[in-house]
């Protein structure tokens, strides 16, 4: 169990940071905390992929010098992933920012309980 | 399957209406509001026709098929897979998502500022793309990127309606949807992690092979879990409702009952596809998740139905029923057994044409109150607009279960599931009696308000065919609601085929 922990510290590390995002993006009151929790959880996920991806003593699969053996290549299909993932997590991203916006502008505060409160007393 | 070589030519379909979905969304943003709308309609419709011929293709041909995207073989390609259970609930979206639209249009004008209405109909055509490609498609990938653009599309329903409340809402709503999606995310990488498959038919049969020699128990048991629990997050189950009462009681009409009858259905038809053409029935059986599952739903269905109690706002009351609603469906699934899983996808059906026809109904009936919501204005709205008033009832009686209407039947299946499940019948018969009083209590109390006669009337009256497009609507879902309820043995039978052809 140990030496497993010790051999894969670097799916371990990016568990942790999916941990702190995800903690992040539930339990901060603060928009923007939020959204930083959102994008450390997201690249703790590429950092994964990345990761299970990679095969050492390997190159990036490129054909460079002629060599197409895929032996000599990492697998690509990650990287692919983790391209696709990226898309995602910024038009994500760009929408909570513009909504965070638009709370803003309405409320002047970032802090999501406040703005709830708010809403209360306006009883809308 | 490699080469298309014997394809007919209807089995393009699903790949045709999710591309036609996609490209009327993206060209919409380009055109006036009026082109916008009626190419929307034309949407829908065509994608109506293009749904029933594949449902009537797979019905006859009784097995399910794939769909090579792009030629290239199995484990590298992407795949659609297409049977009778895809097929059906494809037709029974786009049905309901047009009626949605055309019942909640006079609204819409209202609601939404000028110039800002065109973009309503790229979302809702960019959300019908994404639910159809969540239904049809065989890869876990495609499936993740689409519930993302499920999310947005949602986001954006709900924030059209420009208020303090829709957007908080809005901003809610991501969040959840997000650590739902994140959650998920995570899942399909360790299973890839796992397998070396993107494909679930592929991932499926490694899987079997990883039971088999019994290696990495753990990391399987976790990855059903978060994929489980992502998935449920999504679906508003039961702890993690806290969002939805505010999205569905704020946003415009056509949007609540949207989000309520079809984009939470989305998520729940993946995670019974996960569950069975991914994990396998079997092995998610014994993972024990499907106890949990079981005990969230049960919760789901009393304090969900325990809020809407106590909420003074019909809008709002309708939504906290569907918390107790999407409870029913995970108990179903949660009983483990194919007799809940056939409960669960009829109360699918059930719970998306009467929701969406509660939201509508109600529209009408605030509309003559002087657009409150609160209770006390509604007193006899139902003598003042007649239409929606019956409409009202019937959707009503349906959620609490009266025979001749869908909801019996799902209550009926579900019962007779737990009958067949030793272990769990006692808990399931209990809780779905404790349920079906709480609906009535506050169902009942509605309908009684609506058509409790007062004297002094200050708001207008509404007669039977003055919006004549609305009034169809309603008779269209009254309809549907009976036919659910009256010709449910064929459709059950075709649940049980559909799921026959997902192992």
């Amino acid at each position: 169990m140990g030496a497993n922990l010790l051999n894969n510290y670097g799916e371990a590390v990016a568990m942790v940071l999916f941990a702190i995002g995800f903690g992040n993006l539930m339990l901060q009151s603060n928009l923007i905390k939020k959204i930083i929790g959102l994008n450390i959880m997201d690249t703790a996920v590429y950092l994964f992929l990345a990761l299970k991806g990679y095969i050492s003593g390997r190159a990036a699969p490129i054909v460079v010098n002629g060599v197409q053996s895929a032996e000599a290549y990492i697998n690509p299909v990650p990287s692919g992933l983790v391209l696709t993932g990226i898309v995602v997590s910024v038009s994500v991203s760009a929408l909570m920012l513009s909504l965070t916006i638009r709370l803003y502008q309405r409320y002047h505060t970032l802090d999501l309980d406040e703005i709830s409160l708010q809403l209360k007393k306006e009883g809308l | 399957m490699s080469g298309q070589m014997g394809l007919e030519f209807v089995q393009n379909f699903p790949c045709f209406s999710i591309m036609f979905c996609m490209f009327a969304g993206i060209v919409s943003s380009a055109f006036k509001e009026k082109i916008a709308r009626v190419l929307n309609v034309v949407v829908l419709t065509v994608n109506i026709i293009l749904s029933a011929s594949v449902f009537l293709f797979t019905i006859r041909t009784g097995e399910a098929y794939v769909y090579v995207m792009g030629r290239f073989p199995a484990p590298w390609g992407n795949e659609l897979r297409i049977g009778v259970l895809e097929a059906g609930l494809a037709l029974f979206f786009c049905v309901i998502m047009l009626l949605c639209l055309l019942g909640g249009r006079h609204k819409l004008v209202q609601e939404v500022e000028e110039g800002k209405q065109g973009l309503y109909y790229v979302l809702t055509d960019l959300m019908l793309s994404s639910l159809l490609a969540l239904i049809y498609t065989n890869d876990l990938f495609t499936a993740y990127v689409f519930v993302e653009i499920n999310t947005i599309s949602a986001c954006g329903l709900i924030m059209i309606r420009q208020n303090g409340r829709t957007i908080e809402a809005a901003v809610r709503y991501m969040i959840m949807s997000l650590l739902g999606s994140g959650l998920f995310l995570v899942g399909i990488c360790m299973l890839y992690d796992l397998t070396g498959h993107l494909l679930m038919s592929n991932i499926q049969v490694e899987i079997a092979r990883i039971v088999a020699e019994g290696a990495y128990r753990p990391p399987l048991l976790v990855t059903i879990a978060i994929i489980s629990v992502g998935l449920a997050i999504k679906s508003a189950l039961f702890p993690f409702h806290a969002w939805l009462p505010d999205a569905y009681g704020y946003s415009t009409v056509s949007s609540a009952a949207v989000l309520s009858s079809l984009v939470s259905k989305g998520y729940i038809f993946l995670l019974f596809k996960i569950i069975y053409r991914v994990i396998g029935f079997d092995v998610f059986h014994d993972s024990k998740i499907v106890n949990m599952l079981f005990i969230f739903g049960l919760m789901g269905m009393v304090f969900g139905s325990l809020s809407a109690i106590k909420e003074n706002d019909v809008r709002r009351m309708i939504a906290f029923s569907s918390v107790a609603q999407i409870g029913y469906i995970y108990m179903g699934v949660g009983m483990g057994t194919q007799a809940g899983m056939v409960a669960s996808v009829f109360h699918v059906l059930s719970h998306a044409a009467t929701k969406s026809l509660l939201f509508i109904a109600a529209i009408g009936l605030t509309d003559v109150s002087g657009g409150s919501r609160k209770f006390i204005e509604l007193t006899g709205s139902g003598y003042r607009n007649k239409c929606a008033g019956v409409a009202f009832s019937v959707g009503s009686l349906s959620m609490v279960g009266v025979p001749m209407f869908s909801g019996f039947i799902s209550k009926l299946l579900f019962a007779q599931a737990a009958v067949q499940n030793e272990g769990k019948m006692l808990p399931t018969l209990i809780v779905l009696g404790i349920s079906t009083i709480l609906n009535a209590i506050y169902f009942m109390k509605t309908v009684i308000r609506i058509y409790t006669p007062v004297d002094d009337v200050e708001y207008p009256t509404v007669s039977w065919g003055e919006n004549k497009i609305y009034a169809a609507v309603l008779l269209c879902f009254v309809v549907l609601n009976v036919f659910l309820g009256i010709c449910s043995q064929p459709i059950v039978d075709l649940i049980e085929s559909g799921l026959g052809m997902f192992a």
